[in-house]
């Protein structure tokens, strides 16, 4: 019994020693004078290579699950005869939902396991150590770049997302299903809120963004300098932010639901 | 002891370091200096921390107790910034040549200048070209660098480390890896580099007779202590057993080629009487 107490103890003082270790990891790598001229090649350079190639699995995940949330969608409003309304819930469930959770999700296993990876393997090949030899702050060359990469991305990605899903319900609902176009559209038109529905889902894809990111730059990092500890390093950061994400969704739905 | 020497006094001097690694003591109280100009050699057993001297003057260790001088600047005592502000006057080649991966040689060896330097594109191509024909790999610098070799990957990392014409180089190990021609083109290279640039270079190094040919000094490490030092002729003489030792690659004598372990004998006998035991 004791000792299960003072393990947990333990466990939960290392756990608030490496959320701090994390904190001023992020505060020195985001509090300095900006350098637009060298940053900006750098950061362009990330945004490709982080942004762009989670693209094509976005692209996919999306037309899929716009079709499904059509399918499933038009199976219950059938019951209700209230088919016309198929336009609205696909793209309420896709903008609030499913469009920043699914998006961060998928990124966090694209993106943010890369990220870990490329980070610890540079780490234990010394490269980060030699660029310090160097006076070239690592956490300015190579941090900071990738982290506002992910930062940015993620709610980009997020729009696309949601506007493929919608377009795949679109595919289902009237080109399928039959469903006139009109009613698909207007009543999407007349139901979607531009400050509750979409602001929402941004600012949701945003604060997702930041914590996979910052997770997935952390545990590169942080990474014990062999080839397990890379491996255990990329787990984690797929768990970890998943995990964030999906509590973090949980905790904003309930601010925007209660009082927004 | 700290001897002085002619010369234009000390780049670095270090004063009673004491350096410890998880209860392993690994220096134990040295002091020593690197006068300017000058190639200092550091050699001694595998293991007994001479990259981690380098380490311990790059400022990326701190010591336990004493402290590191660069020209009278206390580098254990530095900031963050002040420390990679003094980086940019020194270059070290790691021993693991830790090239950056996803660039070219070219872009590896223009690294520090892009990162240092407002020169424009076209000097620093010729700046490339000129540190990457010193080391004979001007045709390889469209290669990533695991096209490489492991004894090219050394050369484009020297390339690297001297890319700035810094006042201080350190090699950690410049001739592992390396056939007896770029041997001996590299130590040609390092002590030109020395010479006609006037910098001052720590060589740490296995191969006894090409550190001797060029170092002005030489220091022995072995077991956290200075065991010998002195112009390599100085070294050649002494009939100290430490430094015979070493100096002649015998494999008995007071430096154990052993890293600490329980009796052989007895571990060997260990592991029968498990096998018996199961
Ligand atoms: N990251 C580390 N953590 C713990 N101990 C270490 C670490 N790196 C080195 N050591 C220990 O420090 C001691 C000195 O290591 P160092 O790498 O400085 O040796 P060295 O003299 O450069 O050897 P070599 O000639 O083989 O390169 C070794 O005994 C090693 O076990
Ligand atoms: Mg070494």
């Amino acid at each position: 019994m004791m000792t299960a107490i003072q393990k947990l103890g333990r466990s939960s003082i290392q756990l608030c020693g490496n959320v701090g270790y994390a904190g001023l990891f992020l505060i020195k790598t985001l509090v300095r004078k900006p350098r637009p001229i060298k940053g900006a090649p750098l950061l362009i350079q990330e945004l490709y290579s982080i942004g762009v190639f989670s693209l094509p699995i976005i692209l996919v995940a999306s037309i899929f699950i716009g079709m499904v949330v059509g399918l499933q969608g038009y199976n219950i409003l059938s019951k209700f005869s209230a088919t016309e309304q198929l336009g609205q819930l696909v793209a309420l469930s896709v903008v609030r939902e499913l469009g920043p959770v699914v998006a961060a999700l998928l990124f966090a296993g694209r993106a943010g396991s890369a990220l870990t990876a490329e980070i610890g393997l540079m780490k234990t090949t010394e490269q980060l150590a030699s660029m310090e030899m160097m006076g070239v702050d690592p956490l300015w060359r190579v941090i900071a770049p990738r982290f506002w990469a992910g930062v940015i991305s993620l709610p980009l990605l997020t729009m696309i997302f949601c506007a493929v899903a919608v377009i795949g319900g679109h595919v289902i609902g009237v080109e399928w299903l039959g469903i006139d176009t009109g009613a698909f559209w207007s009543n999407m038109q007349a139901s979607v809120d531009f400050h509750l529905d979409v602001l929402n889902g941004i600012i949701k894809s945003v604060v997702f963004g930041f914590i996979v990111t910052w997770i997935a730059v952390y545990q590169g990092y942080a990474t014990e300098p062999t080839a397990a500890g890379i491996s255990r390093a990329t787990t984690r950061t797929v768990v970890y932010s998943s995990l964030a994400v999906l509590g973090m969704d949980f905790v904003l739905t309930a601010i925007m639901m209660g009082g927004w | 002891m700290i001897q002085q020497r002619e010369g234009l006094g000390d780049l670095i001097r270090i004063d009673h370091l004491t350096f410890q690694r998880n209860q392993q003591c690994i220096f134990d109280d040295i002091s020593l200096t690197i006068p300017k100009g000058q190639i200092t050699a550091i050699m001694g057993p595998s293991g007994t921390g001479k990259t981690t001297l380098l380490q311990l003057i790059g400022g990326r260790l701190k010591p336990n107790a004493g402290h590191l001088y660069y020209e009278n600047q206390c580098i254990d005592g530095m900031s963050n910034k002040q420390l990679l502000r003094l980086r940019e006057k020194m270059g070290m080649l790691f021993q693991n040549s830790a090239l950056f991966t996803n660039l070219t040689v070219y872009d590896n060896v223009a690294f520090p200048m892009r990162e240092h330097t407002q020169l424009p594109e076209s000097f620093i191509k010729d700046l490339v070209l000129m540190k990457l024909e010193a080391v004979g790999l001007r045709g390889a610098r469209n290669l990533m660098p695991s096209q490489l070799s492991g004894g090219m990957s050394r050369r484009v990392a020297l390339a690297r480390a001297m890319a700035l014409d810094p006042e201080l180089i350190m090699y950690d190990e410049p001739f592992t890896g390396q056939d007896p021609i770029s041997m001996g083109v590299l130590v040609k290279l390092i002590k030109h580099l020395n010479d006609a640039l006037g910098m001052t270079s720590i060589i740490v190094s296995h191969d006894v007779p090409e550190t001797a040919s060029i170092a002005d000094y030489i220091y022995i490490l072995a077991q956290g202590k200075i065991v010998g030092q002195g112009t390599p002729q100085q070294l050649a003489d002494c009939q100290d057993p430490h430094v015979l030792q070493f100096m002649h690659g015998l494999p008995d004598g007071v430096v154990p080629f052993h890293y600490p372990a329980p009796d052989y004998r007895q571990d060997l006998l260990a592991s029968c009487k498990e096998r018996e035991a199961s």
